[in-house]
Formats: C-alpha cells, structure tokens, sequence
C-alpha cells in the first residue's frame, strides 16, 4: 500500500503541479491582457478620456453680453444699460418643485397667479429649460433670495442686464426696443443664438435689430468644477465679455424730442434730413409707445392696448405709413416737366373751379379757382388744374422716371430698417405688371396732383426735398454719422464759406436752371402773398424757409359733400385729409430738408406747416452745436 | 527519516522564523497602498470614516493572521468540514433572514460587523474541497461517485448566493470550487462540457435574472445604451482610468473620484480611482504586487508535503487570481459590472477577513510544510 501510495502520490504531485503550471501561464496572459488594457486606456486613448473627465467636471456660465449703448449725434446716451436682479429655476435640477416654488412665493410674496404662470411655463417647457421666476426683483428681494439660497437648491438668482431709454417714446421707431429672445430670434440670428443665456434680450425692431451684432457683446464665461451632483465645488476660472459696440447715430435729441412735442396728440410723421451729407437729424413717428415698457416683457392687456390703437402707434409711419403725398409732389411734376421740355415756365392755364377732361370732371381745391396761372404761380399756390395740364402734357411715365430718380416709390434707408415700405410710384408698366389693366390718361391728371396710385413714406418726401434742395444731387441718406461724406464735402469747402455738393457727386438733372426754377417757386408759395403756407413764414433771414404744402384727400370727394363745404371739425377724423408740408432752408444757404406729416390734420397749409415753422427755428438754433461736432472742434469719445 | 512535524510542536522562534516574509511583506505593502487609496477617497466627504476603519480592519485582520499561521495545518484539515458548515449555515441565515442592502439580501448583522457569509464561503469552499481531494486518487477523480459530493458542496453555495441575488460573488464561489477540482485531477472535457452546458442554458438563465442583473449585462454588451443609468459606472470608470495616463493625476488629484463620479469608489471600484490618481504606472506596480503574492503562495503550495495545504494553497492563488482578474476587467469595462471586491484594497470587513484567514492558512501551511497529514 505505502510503495503504490507513494506512486500515486507521486502522481498526483505531478498531476497537481503540471495543472498549477498551466494555470498559472494562463494567469499570466490574463495579467499581461489587464496591462493592455491599461496600456489602451490610459496611454493611447488618454486624451479622449482627459476630454471627457474635464466634460464631466467643468461647468461653464454663461452670463449675459452686455450691449452696446446707443449715443445721438452729440454723444449724450440714447439707450442704455442698467442690472436687472432675476431669479430663475431650472427644474430639471429641482428635486421638488412644488416645494420650492411655495417656499419663494414665501420669500417674495408672490401671488397666486405669479405662481400659476410659473407652472403653467413649466408646463410648457422642457424641463432643462430655464424658467423666469421674476425678471424684476428689488435688491431688497434679491439679497432675501441670496440669504435663503443654501436650503433652496435649484434656484438661481441671476444679475442680468436690462436695457434703458431715457427719453422714453422720442426714439422708439427708430430704435425700436429689446426684449426676450424668442425662439424666432434663436433661428433666425447665429449669433443670438450662440451667446444666448436665458433673460438675454436682444434687438426686436429698429436700429437695436438691425444692429444686433454690433451690439450684442461677447458673454462672460464663468467656468466652475462641479461634482456629480451638479453641485459648484470651485471656481477655476473666469473669461471677460466685451461690451456691444456703443452706436453715435446722426439724431440730435433736442430736436427729436421737440418734434415729439410738437406732434404729440396727433398722428403723424416728422423727418429731417441734412441736405449735403443725407444724416438724418431728427426722426419721429406719433404717436409712439415706451420702450421701456418692453424690459420686463409687456403685459398682454398693454400689448393688445398698443396694437389696436387706431393711432398705430407701433407702425414707424415715416419710413413705414404709405400715404398720397397730394400737391408736396408738384414740384417735382414740374421739375420733370421742364426738364423734359415739355412746357415752358411761362405757359399759361386758366383756372375756373373745374375742367372736364374726357368726359370727367376734375376740381381743383381751391373753390372759385385761381384764374389765369403760370408755372412759377401754380406751384406757389398749389394750383390744380394748372397741374392737370403738365401732367398730361408730360405723362405719368416721364414723370416716374424723374420721380423716381428724387427717391419716390423706393427704400430710402437702405440697410436701416427691416420695416420699410417702398410704396408706389405708377407708369403704365407699374399699372400693367401689378393691376393687370392699361393706363387710364385720367389717372395721369390726378398723379400729378399726387393722388390717385401713388403712394409715398414721409422720409421719401424728405429725401425728395432734400435732393432738390441741395441743387439736384444724389445723397444716401444715413442715420449713422458719415465721415467719408463730411471729410469729401469739407475739402470741396475749402475758403468757400457756403456749403455746396462735391462735383463728383451724381448730379439728378439736366438743368441746373430747372432746379432754381422749382426752389425760387417753393420760397414764394412760402415767403410770398398767397402762398400757401405764407403765414409760416419766417422773415429773419437766418431761418427762412422755403416749402411746399400738401392735403392728401383720403377718400373721394362726392359732388353733394364739395357741395356742403364742410368744416374739419363735422367730417370724421378718419375722412379728414392728410396734412403735408416740405421744406428746406435756410433759404439763402439751405442745409436741411424736412417732412411734417399730419394725419388727417385737415389741409397742409393749416396743420402742417405751422409745426414746420416752429421746428425749423429749432434746427437752425442747433446747427452751429451740430457743426462743431462735424467740424472736430469737439471731440466725441 | 525524521521529520519534526511529526512530533507537532515547533518553537515560537522557529515558527516566527519559518514564514515566507516576501508574502507578508507583500501583505503589508499592499495594505498600505488599500489605506492610501482609501484615504483618497474620503477627501471628498470631508471626514475619515472609510479610511479609518480601513486601516483599523487591516491592522486586526492582519494579526488574526498572524494567529492562524501558528495554528498546525492538521487543525485546519480535521476542521475544515466543520467550517463549511457554519459558513454554510450563516449564508442561509443571511439569504434568508439577513440585511437587506440596495436589493440584496447578503449580510447578517453582527453587531460590531455587518457579515457577508458569502465572502467567508469563497474560502470555506477551497478548504472542504481541499481536505475533499486530500485523500483522493487522481483516478478516481472522474469516477460518479467522488463527484457527487464536491459537486452538492459547491452548487448549494452557488444557488444561495444566486438567490440573495448576488452574482459576482456566485461566480467566484463557482470559480474558485471549480479551480480546485480541475487541480485534482478532472478530466478537462468534464469542465468543457459543463460550460457548454452554461452556454446553452444561457437564455434559460438570463430570463431567470433580475431586471438589474439582466440590464448590466446588456449595459455591459452596449454601454452607451444607458448611459445615466446602468452605464454610466462602466463610462465613468473607463473616463477615470483613462484620464490617469501614464502618471496618473496625483495623489489626492483624481477628480473623477473626489468629484463624486466614481460609483463604488470604496469597494468595486476603488482600483478606477487608484488608477485615475497613480495613472498605468501605478496600476502595473500594482499589479505586479498581486502577481507577487500569487507567486508567493503558489511557491508555499509548491513546498507543502501535504496535499491539503497544496490544494488549498494552489485553489486559493487561482481563487485570488480571479478575484484580481473579474474586478479589474470589470472596471475597465472588459467584463459587466457583477460586483467583486478587489481584494484587501477595497472596503469591506468580509472579504478582507475571508482573505486574511486564507492567507493564515497559506502561513500555517508554511510554517507546517513538512507536516504529513494521512
């Protein structure tokens, strides 16, 4: 027994270590296995997991960029910046919502409704999204939420920027307002969409749109270590935003603010424009609305208020309301008369009441009629029937071609506003392509009293003006200042006291002589007996202006209401005529152009033209301010 | 031929003297690396608690060990059967009446330790099964009846343990009786069959699993399937090894892991974060440590005149091997996540008192190598 057991013993000796052996040589593949493992984790994929454990760690802030200010001509702060004190939630990170919400409508007494709208944007949105708690916290609540923040996980109060309008309505329509991105905002701009934070509020009309990008700024980026939780351990770092670029645009707030007040109960339209370098010195829309009501986003009662106001006080109606811009357009009619050489300035037209044309009766406004009419007095006196005569001595296509070389029937700020209307200037094309049917040689006539399919903005107008004005050259009208215009004309200036266009800019006519022809008829329908806008004048030289007025009819004139002679006050407001006045001075050395635009203010010679007046003593008082800035005697930052 | 085993007594000097040194200071070295680790892992919670009881544990296991190493090895042998029994009926107590953790029902409350009967009953196996094969002939082996009772011995345990449910630790109870049998001589194609077998009532067995234990396979298979839920251990692990490099980020420095994105990080996973703070460097020293103390005792079965201590010193190096192995391929995310403690590193006063009484063992079985056990 003990020899085979000591040969078996040997055996199984054997047999139990040949088994280790190979068990420990696959150990050892194992192990080597494990180190390759390592070897392709830790070594050659290194990188990629450094990545993805600084992904896991790191949690950047986005704060929000601050914008850009917008400063007027003289530099002074048209728009500007100012903290806002948020409180938002994101409720993905809450653990119980209900709970939280009831302990800050605690902290802020919040309302029963603050607290329904909450849920029901909770509702609404994803869960990761971020909820406005409230957008307008006081410090006071805002230091009480920051106390209480320890034991209300989830909640994040936020100093996020709000923008600032200290002159109110003045610039609503051409800066328009800022409010909350919306998801519109987020599609359609890249950049709004990449530096996005949730209460950033972007540019929603106006300049503040258009100029989104200049403006909007870079954010601050906070980047924080985080643990699994979600939970800020430190702050590793912090990356500086820059500031939008600040905007100087060409408006003088004096002015624009006047003319605020001067239109103020109305609706209507101001514009005025600098005749050599196409700045834009005051613009202004009535009435208009409060930007600042947007900050905290408008209450839905306000907005529906301000969108069905008959007033349309949120339509910039100088670049935007399209109107028959009545007899201001006679000028040009006989501008593109002469220049085509279709009358002579000393034709003749015998002004009864009316004429029949084919069949048609046509009146002129005036109700006994002007008698025996001459170019130079037609204007002067708005004549109707003498206008009858040109136009369909010249025809509505050569009319369009002139008039539409002065800036009628298309954008006049190009670039600026998103909003602006081109309107219509007919020709028999226009009337073709558009309505279909062939040109009636009556509609002529009443396109030469600015009526009928020709529709204008005010701004239109005022480029017109302007262009005629400065001698019948091309401006681009600007509202940002334009250094390259300044510099170009001031070098032309040189010893020259008067201002005048460089001789390299386009010229817009024929004539020259033609040009002086309509200016010296313009000053006399202003500073002349029975001109029309005769008791605007202004005698002192230093202001004197020359203009022209206009009534738009807004409807049809029935023979039995011609009949009746009605005063403003018994026709309905919405039946009143449009007041129109043009103008540029001064006289002797012009160098702005404006439009006064009354709605249904009645004639242009009554409603119109007195709030010209007044506002062109204005703009003269300031010219020497405004001259210099552009002259660089001072120095804007 | 005289051999002083025979007499049974040896001085405390020459007991003292007669252990392998390599092994214990291998021990202690890697009790060290384990209390570091764990001190790590405490930095994010702000106080000492695991790191403590870590070393606390370590420090009185380790002298338990020390004690067992005096014992004879014949004790172990004519108790070993004794001691299958009362792990044995501590698993059934603890499957059945036990504390219930995360799921699972695997501890009995001790009071002054929360026991894991299941941890104690990956040693208790090899010592049965080794005093089992002790008087066994490498012939008989393969014969019904010499299978039959290693075979009850291990699937009891199995399906105790399966059914708390705990499969990691099931698998390496199967694996380490499984080690044991192959040494003794089974026929190869008997273990090939039975995992054919395995691989045919795969399906069989996955519908039997839990929803969780089914989920981490399939996490396993497709990490990313799940990445918040049953995948994000296995992509938080493999971003913390391989975000260690070759140096790892430091002591103390490992992010993923005072950051809180590790799960585990005291037990399963405490080799990710070692990994993460001491990079593939670390890791492989690490390793190499393992290796070694592996060697060791295959080198103290080597020498064992007696084939208890051969089989327990050689099941239980194959036993660590694959404890080693399951819980680092686990983490590296080469194997689903099934839950194994790497050992001595990972917090756990069970598995690290199941490795130090192993380890007593091992030091008797050198201390007595000589003693021939009939």
């Amino acid at each position: 027994m003990l020899g085979d057991g000591i040969g078996s013993n040997v055996r199984k000796s054997n047999l139990i270590n040949r088994r280790m052996f190979i068990a420990s040589a696959a150990k050892a593949v194992v192990f080597f296995g494990i180190v390759g493992r390592l070897f392709y984790l830790q070594v050659e994929q290194n990188k990629k997991y450094l990545t993805l454990s600084d992904r896991n760690r790191i949690r950047e802030n986005k704060l929000p960029p601050i914008r850009g200010e917008f400063k007027d001509f003289f530099g002074k702060t048209i728009a500007g910046n100012l903290d806002v004190y948020e409180l938002h939630v994101i409720p993905e990170q809450v653990e119980d919502f209900r709970v939280l919400i009831t302990r800050v409508k605690q902290i802020l007494s919040l309302s029963d409704k603050d607290v329904d709208k909450i849920n029901k944007t909770k509702q609404k949105q994803k869960p990761w999204e971020t909820i406005i708690i409230s957008d307008n916290l006081s410090w006071n609540e805002f230091s009480k939420i920051n106390y209480y923040l320890y034991d209300l996980p989830g909640l994040k109060p936020v100093i996020s920027v709000g923008r600032n309008y200290p002159f109110n309505e003045s610039y609503s329509h051409v800066l328009g307002y800022v409010a909350y991105a919306s998801r519109d905002d987020l599609s359609r701009s890249e950049i709004i969409n990449e530096r996005h934070v949730p209460g950033l509020r972007v540019g929603k009309n106006g300049l503040e749109k258009t100029f989104e990008k200049e403006l909007i700024g870079t954010n601050t980026i906070q980047r924080f270590e985080v643990n699994a939780y979600g939970k800020r351990i430190n702050q590793l770092e912090i990356q500086n935003g820059d500031q939008g670029n600040s905007l100087r645009i060409t408006i003088d707030t004096e002015i624009q603010n006047y003319a605020n007040e001067l239109l103020s109960g109305e609706a209507g339209s101001i514009s005025v424009m600098d005749i050599y370098t196409g700045e834009i010195i005051a613009m202004h829309s009535s009435p208009s609305f409060n930007p600042n009501d947007f900050l905290y986003g408008i209450g839905l009662k306000e907005w529906k208020d301000l969108n069905s106001n008959p007033f349309k006080p949120l339509i910039n109606k100088t670049i935007s309301g399209l109107y028959s811009p009545g007899s201001t357009i006679k000028p040009i009619v006989a501008l593109s008369a002469l220049e085509n050489d279709v009358i002579k300035p000393s034709m003749q037209v015998y002004c009864s009441d009316s004429i029949d044309f084919y069949e048609q009766k046509f009146h002129c406004w005036k109700k006994k009629g002007h008698g025996y009419m001459t170019l130079k007095n037609a204007i002067k006196q708005s004549c109707d029937i003498y206008f009858y005569e040109v136009a369909r001595l010249l025809g509505v296509d050569r009319l369009n071609e002139t008039a539409r070389r002065f800036g009628l029937g298309d954008i006049v700020l190009k670039n600026f506003f998103e909003n602006e209307k081109e309107g219509v200037f007919p020709s028999t094309k226009w009337k073709k392509e558009a309505i279909g049917q062939n040109w009636y040689l009556g509609e002529t006539l009443i396109t030469g009293i600015g009526q009928g399919y020709i529709q204008s903005t005010p701004i239109q107008l005022t480029l017109m003006t302007a262009q005629l004005a400065n001698g019948g050259n091309k401006i681009y009208p600007t509202l940002i200042p334009n250094k390259k215009n300044i510099e170009l004309i001031k070098k032309e200036m040189e010893g020259n006291q008067d201002y005048d266009m460089p001789s390299n800019y386009p010229s817009l006519v024929r004539n020259k002589e033609n040009i002086k022809f309509v200016l010296d008829a313009m000053f006399k329908s202003t500073n002349e007996v029975y001109g029309t806008s005769y008791s605007s004048r202004i005698e002192d030289p230093k202001y004197q202006f020359a203009g022209k007025t206009g009534t738009a009819q807004v409807k049809r004139i029935t023979e039995a209401e011609r009949e009746q002679d009605r005063k403003l006050e018994q026709i309905p407001y919405k039946e009143r005529d449009h007041a129109w006045y043009i103008a540029f001075g001064p006289y002797k050395n012009p160098r702005y152009a404006m439009t006064v635009l009354v709605e249904h203010g009645g004639s242009g010679s009554s409603a119109a033209a007195p709030i010209a007046k007044k506002l062109f003593k204005k703009i003269i008082d300031r010219h020497e301010e405004r001259e210099k800035i552009s002259n660089n005697k001072i120095i804007l930052s | 031929m005289k051999s002083y085993s025979s007499f049974g007594e040896i001085s405390f000097f020459q007991k003292i003297k007669s252990m392998d040194f390599y092994l214990l200071i291998s021990v202690i070295l890697l009790g060290l690396v384990s209390v570091i680790a764990m001190y790590s892992t405490d930095i994010s919670d702000g106080n000492f608690y695991h790191s403590f009881n870590h070393a606390l544990r370590f420090g009185v296991f380790f002298s338990l060990m020390i004690f067992l190493s005096f014992i004879n090895i014949k004790y172990y042998f004519s108790f070993s059967i004794f001691f299958y029994f009362i792990i044995l009926l501590l698993l059934i107590a603890a499957t059945f009446f036990g504390t219930t953790v995360q799921g699972s029902q695997r501890w009995i409350n001790l009071y002054f330790i929360n026991l894991q009967p299941s941890e104690l009953m990956k040693i208790a196996i090899i010592i049965f099964l080794a005093r089992y094969y002790h008087r066994v002939q490498p012939d008989a082996v393969n014969t019904i009846k010499k299978f039959v009772i290693p075979f009850i011995i291990l699937i009891v345990p199995i399906l105790l343990v399966l059914s708390q449910p705990d499969l990691g630790t099931s698998v390496l109870i199967a694996l380490s009786g499984i080690a044991v049998i192959w040494l003794a001589g089974i026929n190869i194609k008997y273990i090939v069959y039975s995992f054919l077998g395995l691989v045919i009532s795969f399906p069989f067995v996955i519908s039997m699993l839990k929803p969780y234990q089914k989920s981490r396979i399939l996490t396993f298979i497709n990490p990313d399937r799940d990445p918040l839920g049953a995948g994000y251990q296995i992509i938080q692990s493999k971003i913390a090894v391989g975000s260690g490099g070759l140096t790892g980020k430091g002591f103390l420095k490992g992010t993923q892991g005072y950051l809180d994105f590790l799960p585990e990080k005291h037990t399963d996973f405490i080799f990710t974060l070692f990994s993460e703070e001491f990079g593939f460097v670390g890791s492989v020293l690490l390793l190499i440590l393992y290796a070694f103390i592996i060697f060791r005792i295959i080198i103290i079965g080597s020498n064992s005149r007696n084939y208890f201590g051969k089989f327990f010193c050689y099941g239980f190096a194959i036993s660590i091997f694959f404890y080693i192995s399951v819980n680092m391929l686990m983490v590296l995310g080469m194997l689903p996540i099934v839950g194994s403690p790497l050992p001595i590193m990972s917090y756990g006063g069970s598995s690290m008192l199941s490795m130090m009484i192993a380890l007593g063992i091992v030091m008797s079985a050198r201390i007595y190598s000589r003693e021939i056990i009939s």
